[in-house]
C-alpha cells in the first residue's frame, strides 16, 4: 500500500525564538530549521512499515516555499520514495494546510496517510484530525503503536493517564507520537542517493483549493518571566521557607 | 446566540476542567449549554447541571457512547452547532482529538490550548512552547476552541439546570475501540492536583525513580511527574510526562527533582505557584524558573525532606 507522510518544516526544538522588537511576530531569521520531531517520527513508522513489507511506496509532502525541499531531501534520506513541494508564499493555518493535504489525498489516493502529532512551532495539534474530517475518514491521533493486518490499522494511543487502542479501516489518518519509534540518523550517502529521488514542485494554484484566512495574528509577546527566586542551603532551610513565607506545607 | 461546551468524563464522573469551561464559556454573556454524551448519562446530566452558570444540558445516549470516538462525537456535535456561536472545551487529550474534527466539518478555525480570552473572537495562546505569546483573532462564525484549564477558576456547584435529551447519530463505521489501559494510583490526577512531584532523568533508574520520588509524594499527597528525558528512558509511564508534549499542570507546588528544566519541560509547569528545584548541575535551567533552588544530591536531600514531613 501506499503511504503518505505529511511533514513541516519548523524551528530547530533546541532554539528559544526571540519576538521582533515590534511584537508583530517571531524573528526567526538565519536560525537553524528542521523537520518537526514528531513529523520524523511518522516518517520513520512509514519506512519501518515498508521495511516489513506492507508499504510498498512512500511519498513526502509539505508545503511551503523554496527553502522547505531540504525537509524533503531528508525524508527521502531517510527513506521516502519520492517528495511533494506544494508550492506557496502564503502562510496557512492547520485547516488550510488540511485543504491543501486533502487535495494531495485525493491525487495520490494512498491507503495510509501519517503526520505528526503537533508541530512545535505553532503548538495547534488539528492537521491530522482536520483532514481526517475533510476526507470523511477515521482519524488515531497520538499513536504510539501502530500495526496493520489487511485493511486495518490497530493503533495504541497515548491518551490522559493511559493508553487507548482503537482498530480503523484503512485508508485512515494516523498522527504519531514521540515514542512511536525513534527514528533513524540519517547517513551522508543516503543523503547523496537522495538527491537523485524525484522531488516534484506543484504549484499551490494548480491544486484547486481555495483556503480562507480567519485567523490572524495581531501580535506577539514573551510572556512574563518569573521573579528571580532564591537558592536555599538545605532541606531545614527549604522546610522553613515554604512553612512561613508560602504556608503551603502544614 | 449560546455557548456549547463539550463536556470530559470517564463514564461516571465529569472531568473536574469542565467546571473550569463553564468560567471561561461566561466571557461570551450568552447562555452556555453542555453536552454530555455517554452510554449512561443520568449521572453525568445533572452533575454538569448542578454547575452554577450552565443554562441547559443535553443528553446524547447511545450504548456505543460508553466508548465514543472522535468520529462519532463529531457527528453528534456538528448538526447542534447551528444553534451555536462558540464550542469549546478544557484543553485534553480527549478534547483536542475531538474538536478539530470538528471544526472542520463546520468549515472554521479552531484555537487550541487558549490562555486567555481577550473579547468574543480575540485570545491568548502559548507558541514555541509557550516561549511566546500569540494574540489571535479569529473571523470564522463560530469559534471552536480549547482552553487551558488552569487558568480559569472552578465554576461552584449548586444550581439546577434545565436538562434536554437529544438524538445521537448512529456510531459511525470506520473506527472502533478496542481496549484501553489507565495506569491505577490512589494519587490525584496531576491536571488536578495541590502539589506535584516530578522526577527527572538524573534518577537513573526507574527503581531510583519509585524509591525516591513516591515517598515524597505520599507525604505531600502529591502527583507524581516526569521530564520527557525520564520517560523515554523508561523510568516512568508516559502518561506522567509534563512539559510540550505531555500535560500542563499549575499545582501550588511543584518540587522538581533531577530535572535539568528545559524549555519544553517548562512549558508544562511554569505557571505554578510556587516551584521548588533540586538539581546537582548549579547551572541547571530549572534554577531560572525556580521560586527556590537547592543545588544538592537528590539521593541525599529528597529522603531528608521525606523525613522531616
Amino acid at each position: 500500500m501506499k503511504a503518505l507522510v505529511a511533514i513541516k518544516r519548523v524551528v530547530d526544538y533546541n532554539i528559544q525564538v526571540r519576538v521582533k522588537a515590534d511584537g508583530s511576530d517571531v524573528d526567526i531569521d538565519g536560525v537553524k530549521m528542521g523537520v518537526n520531531p514528531f513529523d520524523e517520527n511518522a516518517i520513520e513508522e512509514a519506512i519501518r512499515l515498508k521495511e516489513k513489507g506492507i508499504v510498498t511506496e512512500i511519498v513526502a509532502v509539505t508545503i511551503g516555499g523554496a527553502a522547505n525541499q531540504d525537509i524533503l531531501r531528508h525524508a527521502l534520506a531517510m527513506g521516502a520514495d519520492r517528495a511533494m513541494l506544494v508550492e506557496t508564499q502564503d502562510t496557512l493555518h492547520s485547516l488550510g494546510v488540511a485543504k491543501v493535504l486533502k487535495a494531495v489525498v485525493e491525487r495520490e489516493q494512498p491507503q495510509l496517510i501519517l503526520l505528526g502529532k503537533q508541530a512545535i512551532d505553532d503548538d495547534a495539534g488539528q492537521t491530522g484530525q482536520m483532514l481526517a474530517a475533510l476526507l470523511k475518514l477515521p482519524q488515531a491521533t497520538y499513536a504510539s503503536q501502530i500495526t496493520i493486518e489487511g485493511n486495518q490499522a490497530t493503533v495504541v494511543r497515548e491518551i490522559d493517564g493511559g493508553t487507548q487502542t482503537l482498530a480503523v479501516s484503512l485508508p485512515a489518518v494516523i498522527t504519531a507520537d514521540l515514542r512511536l519509534n525513534e527514528p533513524r540518523y540519517v547517513k551522508l550517502p543516503n543523503l547523496m542517493m537522495a538527491r537523485k529521488k524525484p522531488l516534484e514542485n506543484v504549484p499551490l494554484e494548480t491544486l484547486n483549493v481555495s483556503v480562507t484566512h480567519n485567523v490572524q495574528q495581531l501580535k506577539v509577546a514573551t510572556p512574563p518571566a518569573r521573579p528571580a527566586g532564591i537558592m536555599v542551603k538545605d532541606v531545614n532551610e527549604l522546610l522553613s521557607k515554604l512553612r512561613t513565607h508560602e504556608g503551603i506545607i502544614g | 446566540m449560546r455557548t456549547l461546551i463539550i463536556a470530559e468524563h470517564d463514564g461516571q464522573h465529569l472531568n473536574e476542567q469542565v467546571a473550569r469551561a463553564v468560567t471561561a464559556a461566561q466571557q461570551w454573556q450568552q447562555p452556555v449549554d453542555v453536552l454530555i454524551a455517554a452510554a449512561q448519562p443520568d449521572a453525568l446530566a445533572a452533575q454538569a447541571a448542578a454547575l452554577q452558570g450552565v443554562s441547559s444540558v443535553l443528553v446524547a445516549s447511545d450504548a456505543a457512547l460508553q466508548h465514543p470516538t472522535a468520529e462519532h462525537l463529531a457527528d453528534i456535535i456538528v448538526p447542534l452547532a447551528a444553534n451555536y456561536t462558540v464550542v469549546l472545551a478544557a484543553h485534553s487529550a480527549f478534547s483536542k482529538n475531538v474538536l478539530p474534527r470538528v471544526a472542520a466539518l463546520l468549515d472554521v478555525n479552531m484555537l487550541s490550548d487558549v490562555l486567555e480570552i481577550v473579547n468574543a473572537n480575540t485570545y491568548v495562546r502559548g507558541i514555541y512552547a509557550g516561549n511566546v505569546l500569540a494574540t489571535v483573532q479569529s473571523s470564522d462564525a463560530i469559534q471552536v476552541l480549547t482552553v487551558r484549564g488552569s487558568k480559569f477558576a472552578a465554576a461552584a456547584a449548586g444550581a439546577t439546570a434545565e436538562v434536554k435529551t437529544i438524538t445521537a447519530p448512529a456510531a459511525p463505521e470506520g473506527s472502533r475501540w478496542v481496549a484501553e489501559a489507565f495506569n491505577k494510583s490512589e494519587r490525584p490526577a496531576l491536571t488536578a492536583a495541590k502539589v506535584v512531584v516530578s522526577g527527572g532523568r538524573a534518577l537513573g533508574s526507574a527503581d531510583a525513580f519509585a524509591q525516591v520520588i513516591a515517598p515524597l509524594a505520599d507525604k505531600l499527597h502529591a502527583a507524581i511527574g516526569a521530564s520527557r528525558a525520564a520517560v523515554d528512558a523508561g523510568y516512568a509511564p508516559n502518561d506522567l510526562q509534563v512539559g510540550q508534549t505531555g500535560v500542563v499542570v499549575a499545582p501550588e507546588l511543584y518540587i522538581a527533582v533531577g530535572i535539568s528544566g528545559a524549555i519544553q519541560h517548562a512549558y508544562g509547569m511554569k505557571d505554578s505557584k510556587v516551584v521548588v528545584a533540586i538539581n546537582q548541575d548549579p547551572e541547571a535551567q530549572i534554577f531560572k524558573i525556580a521560586d527556590y533552588g537547592l543545588v544538592a544530591d537528590l539521593f541525599e536531600v529528597v529522603p531528608q525532606l521525606t523525613a522531616a514531613l
